[in-house]
């Protein structure tokens, strides 16, 4: 078992169709299996024992991926956007290292004899050593994709995907072959994240045309859309808001009428936006995908019928569906435990586990954290409806726990959010001597919008207990956000902890 | 001859095109055969002279998952053929997909 065998398939039975559109180069499946080829003859060749890329989206991505896993050497794409000493350290992980580069990026390489780095351009165009590639190997355990996890506390942690988990997913949620011959998606998602690995891998396995953006800007991704014809898209939540905000400001017609799929994921969904988009969007099917870098990508799915159906009910239950994450996919299981570990029943939040194929739950020299059935605790917290819709509440580690009370910063945030002068609020811990940690509130106003502390706090009282107000309310003009639009919460609990400092 | 399938596992037709690649299988051993001839495990190579056998021409489609009737042993079609594939004396079965709208 190997990835590799994705390519081989689509090579087999669509050569000739597209596979990639990058700026001005295309390729098709045959010509991305030749490179692939090309490139895991090079890495073998340099001895290497892991295969990086410090690079933005390019046809070296999926190259390299695929490359990596004919050679049998795990890929490890690092994050472009780390500081010359964050990124030498994971360097110095992974060494002796075959490693591609962008020539943007290459300065913040110190040069080592044990890594080998090679640059983009020149990774893209090597030559036929006319010499046949050893059959892959195909041991089901071996690793194929380790990344680096963004390492809020401590030194990043490796997480690894093993062949048998990245099949798992694919062969689990994806029909072989199932894209038209006109279908295209685009791809935003920076490749060092487990979305830019599973748009390849899927695409691939659909035998779907790729168009890569290196960045992400909303005028960009709507040209992109509309010169390539794109049929499907990625998105996280901050670029959809972009799209939108974008469409909006100039009163412009979206204008994008390939486009029938539009999938997000990747953090919380402001509820506006999506009825924004929707409004926006209306010939186009909606998908909200959840998953972790540890369990191969997507574990449930809120698709296009939920979305119709939640925005046309009047039945409460209904529409507040709109805000979940979806039902388990086909190919995994998901359950709610208390702190212990104990099993809870429907609409009882807890702890969010998961088991299947494709959950790798794994780190380097950490070992596995899956338990003795095979059972991975993501960390999320969130509860199941009658009918398995799963909401989520946000990280366990975010939790504020207030007198041995559990507070769930998602509810206060969604009841901040619906003050029409909110454009967007974060709840966090602060430090409170008699309860051990306190409700503290970080909001946005819209513009020329006015809201007093004393008004936001009543609007909570209203609707929640009153251990959920916020004892600490501050207005600032935007909140911290990493490049992938989840909200950095760690930043704003300094923040706001600092200034509680007695004066 | 009985095989055992391992998950992972390769297997090629003797008489045709097919590949497989075993998905899920619980252990034991199963005699697997495609257009009429056993199946060929990893690297092992044809016999001379084997034929496939016309009654059992049906064709394997690529991307395809063939399942037992419980659905408890699944193979990945990853090349296709024209012999049919037989397990255990039962001729296997395409799964149908479920669809999944596109999530990345």
């Amino acid at each position: 078992m190997n990835i590799a065998t994705i390519l081989e398939m689509a090579a087999e039975a669509f050569g000739d169709r597209t596979a990639l559109v990058s700026g001005a180069t295309r390729m098709t499946y045959a010509e991305l299996r030749i490179a692939a080829q090309r490139a895991a003859m090079a890495i073998r060749a340099s001895r290497a024992r892991y295969v990086a890329l410090l690079d933005v989206n390019s046809p070296a991505a999926p190259v390299a991926i695929f490359g990596a896993a004919y050679a049998g050497v795990p890929y490890v794409p690092l994050n472009y956007r780390l500081t010359h000493a964050e990124v030498n350290e994971l360097v110095e992980r992974i060494a002796p290292a075959y490693l591609v580069a962008g020539a943007d990026y290459r300065a913040l390489l110190q040069p080592r004899d044990d890594v080998q780095v090679v640059q983009r351009e020149a990774f893209l165009a090597l030559p036929d050593l006319g010499q046949a590639l050893p059959e892959p190997e195909e041991d089901p355990r071996a690793v194929a994709v380790q990344l680096f996890t963004s390492g809020t506390t401590g030194k990043p942690k490796a997480a690894i995907l093993r062949h048998e988990n990245l099949m798992s997913y694919i062969v689990g949620t994806v029909e072989f072959g199932a894209a038209a011959e006109d279908d295209a998606v685009l791809v935003t998602v920076p490749p060092y994240h487990i979305a830019g690995i599973s748009a390849v891998l899927s695409s691939t396995y659909a035998c779907r045309r790729m168009v890569q953006l290196d960045g992400f800007d909303a005028a960009a991704w709507l040209h992109a859309c509309r010169a390539e014809h794109v049929s499907n898209v990625f998105l996280v939540p901050t670029m959809l808001g972009r799209i939108v905000d974008h469409l909006m400001e100039r009163g412009e017609a979206a204008a994008l009428p390939a486009l029938r799929a539009v999938a997000y994921g990747g953090g919380k969904m402001p509820l506006s936006t999506i009825q924004r988009a929707m409004a926006l969007l209306p010939q186009v099917d909606f998908t909200n995908a959840y998953g972790l870098t540890e369990t191969s990508s997507t574990i449930a799915v809120l698709g296009p019928d939920d979305h119709r159906a939640a925005a046309a009910s009047e039945d409460p239950l209904v529409r507040k569906r709109l805000a979940s994450v979806g039902r388990a996919t086909g190919a995994v299981e998901i359950a709610i435990r208390d702190d212990d570990g104990k099993p809870l029943g429907t609409n009882q939040p807890g702890l969010v586990y998961v088991r299947g194929g494709q959950v790798s739950g794994e780190y380097l020299s950490l070992g596995s954290a899956l338990d003795g059935d095979g059972w991975f605790c993501t960390r999320d917290r969130g509860y199941l409806d009658e009918e398995g819709y799963l909401f989520l509440e946000g990280r366990a580690d975010d939790v504020i726990v207030r007198g041995g009370e559990n507070i769930s910063p998602g509810e206060i945030e969604e009841i901040l959010l619906g003050h029409p002068a909110v454009a967007d609020a974060a709840v966090v811990a602060v430090p409170d001597e008699q309860w051990g940690e306190g409700v503290g509130a970080v909001v946005v106003l819209k513009e020329n919008a006015r809201a007093s502390v004393a008004e936001l706090q009543d609007l909570v009282k209203q609707h929640l207990r009153s251990s959920r107000v916020p004892q600490t309310i501050v207005f600032r003009d935007a909140l911290p956000y990493n490049e992938l639009g989840k909200v950095l919460r760690r930043v704003i609990r300094q923040e706001l902890s600092a200034s509680q400092v007695p004066a | 001859m009985a095989v055992a399938l391992k998950a992972g596992a390769k297997l090629k037709s003797a008489v045709c095109d097919t590949q497989l690649m075993v998905v899920k299988a619980p252990a034991g051993e199963y005699q697997l055969s495609c257009g009429g001839v056993e199946m060929l495990v990893g690297t092992a190579t044809a016999a001379e002279g084997l034929k496939l056998d016309p009654s059992q021409a049906g064709g394997t489609l690529i991307g395809k998952r063939y399942v037992d009737a419980e659905e408890k042993i699944e193979m990945l079609c990853t090349k296709g053929g024209q012999g049919s594939l037989v397990l255990n004396g039962v001729a296997m079965q395409v799964k149908q997909a479920k669809q999944l709208p596109s999530s990345d």
